[in-house]
């Protein structure tokens, strides 16, 4: 049967994707409150923020917007497993003879591409707002890498609760803190001008290392230990958050 | 093949925390047969059917589907069965079309879209083939998940519950589709709360209650159970059904309109007004 994990993936993987593209609202709601909060922090706010750099603003805060599109796009993966639990879909799929795994993969895919959409138009927005970056092409792989770690490692995340959840809207709900998560780091102020125990907070979680190394891949600055950082962060809540989700399904099947 | 039983159901027991829902539960299907599983709400016919469709796994007992046992190789008992669950299991967002073609990708079948449209015909869904699923009537819809469980010609197929919800017309329909496949060689195991649609459908009729068959045997045999019939002399009333039918005059043939049948269930010119 594991020769056809991938033609099933496969499959499944053009299902939902064809879920998304009847519904495209998805993809945009989920880049219009990163899209606001960019014009709110840049036009309002920001005006008052010092960064203690002399970059524009919407340089500083942009990499801090996008994990919040991708935190607030991964909800819809817990909603739409959520769905196929519900309808009886999922089962008619669990008693054919495809390979299991597929179901799940196939769902974790689909948050991949459109994710990376979502996150595409708010830097081409960010763009039109006056970000620029000098950074070189390697930089930008390694930016488009740290956020598909970050996508991967959010979306297994979120079919933990697609699949343990009584509601849909307890399935979207745990993607809330996920999307506050950025305020209590550098993502939008300097941490240093917080109140030490919230400051301790912000440096120690895991945005602020992820934040700290794209600014500095998008400013063309060396990116120090916080890529160590982020990576180790990315790659353990991702190991964790997949193998809990396997065993959550396994349950779930057998 | 056919000598032996296509479903062997034995000693099965399963147990949710206190609830004891299957208490020993005992049964053959021969090949080919149509088989109903009767019982009322909670009787734990659908946890069997998960059983038996690998969906979930038994506290005791042993069952084989197609002669292969479901705890020990559900891969290959879900090569050989198809699984028509209580809720009509569609995808809403794709059409008629893309459901099956979607089915038919994942059994591996060559030509998907070829065996689509001929389950569309089959099945008189040509026209709402091209619509979403979840723009089609309660009937279609139920149509349209048969249809989907019959992709790749499996041997067996469960039918849970398969005309909760539908009107007369749609439920004969159904009935229609089952009588079919039976003919045509498929074993179906279908489990029902109406009595009508065991004594209408099934070979073989097995009584679930409190978790045990308590009984099981062909229409006439049960009819046996009870004292000999005594003539007696009753007025004949025509049921509501029979006059909702004939009013609406259909007989469950398949018509090649849906949308009308459904909007318009009861002509405007057969009311007086």
């Amino acid at each position: 049967m594991t020769t056809h994990v991938l033609g099933d993936t496969g499959v499944l993987t053009s299902r939902s994707l064809r879920h998304i593209l009847r519904s495209p609202d998805t993809i945009i709601t989920t880049a219009v409150t990163p899209i606001a909060l960019m014009l709110l922090f840049v036009y309002v706010l920001g005006g008052a923020i010092n960064t203690g750099s002399d970059e524009s603003y919407i340089n500083y805060m942009l990499p801090g917007i996008l994990l919040i599109t991708i935190a607030s796009g991964v909800a819809y993966t817990a909603y739409r497993l959520f769905l196929d639990l519900q309808g009886g879909i999922f089962e008619r799929f669990q008693s054919m003879p495809i390979a299991r795994s597929s179901v799940l993969w196939a769902h974790v895919l689909t948050s991949l591409v459109a994710n990376l959409v979502s996150v595409a138009i708010v830097i081409g927005v960010a763009l039109i707002m006056g970000f620029r970056t000098g950074a070189s092409v390697g930089a930008w792989l390694a930016v488009a890498g740290i956020l598909i770690l970050f996508t991967l490692a959010l979306t297994w995340l979120a079919v933990i609760a697609g699949l343990s959840a009584k509601t849909v809207d307890g399935a979207s709900a745990f993607s809330y803190p996920l999307i506050f998560l950025p305020f209590i780091s550098s993502a939008f102020v300097p941490t240093d001008s917080m109140p030490a125990p919230v400051a301790w907070f912000a440096e120690n979680q895991p945005v602020t290392s992820i934040v700290n190394s794209m600014r500095a891949l998008f400013a063309g600055e060396p990116v120090g230990s916080d890529i160590w950082v982020a990576l180790a962060w990315l790659v353990g809540i991702l190991v964790v958050a997949y193998a809990f989700a396997i065993a959550i399904y396994r349950r779930k099947i057998s | 093949m056919t000598t032996e039983a296509a479903i062997r159901v034995q000693g099965i027991e399963k147990s949710f925390k206190d609830l004891h829902v299957l208490r020993g539960v005992d049964f053959d299907v021969k090949a080919g047969s149509i088989f109903a599983l009767l019982g009322s709400n909670g009787a734990g016919k659908t946890t069997l059917v998960r059983i038996l469709s690998t969906l979930l796994k038994a506290d005791a007992g042993t069952a084989t589907v197609h002669g292969i046992d479901v705890a020990a190789q559900p891969g290959e008992v879900r090569e050989s069965i198809s699984l028509t669950g209580q809720f009509a299991a569609v995808d809403e967002v794709l059409s008629g079309r893309e459901n099956l073609v979607l089915i038919a990708k994942l059994r591996h079948l060559k030509n998907p879209g070829a065996i689509a449209d001929e389950l569309l015909a089959r099945f008189s869904l040509t026209e709402a083939g091209g619509r979403k699923a979840s723009t089609y009537s309660g009937g279609m819809r139920r149509r349209l998940d048969i249809a989907m469980s019959l992709i790749g010609s499996p041997p067996i197929i469960f039918l849970d519950e398969p005309t909760t919800g539908l009107d007369p017309q749609a439920r004969i329909e159904v009935w229609q589709t089952v009588k079919e496949l039976a003919n045509n060689g498929t074993t179906v195991l279908l489990t029902t709360q109406h009595l009508d649609e065991a004594e209408q459908l099934a070979d073989r009729i097995a009584i679930l209650h409190k978790g045990t068959i308590i009984q099981n045997g062909t229409l006439a045999e049960l009819k046996r159970l009870l004292p000999a019939a005594k003539v007696e002399y009753v007025e004949k009333q025509p049921s509501l059904e029979d006059v909702f039918l004939t009013l609406v005059g259909d007989t469950g043939e398949t018509e090649t309109t849906d949308g009308d049948r459904i909007d318009g269930a009861v002509p405007a010119g057969k009311e007086p007004r």
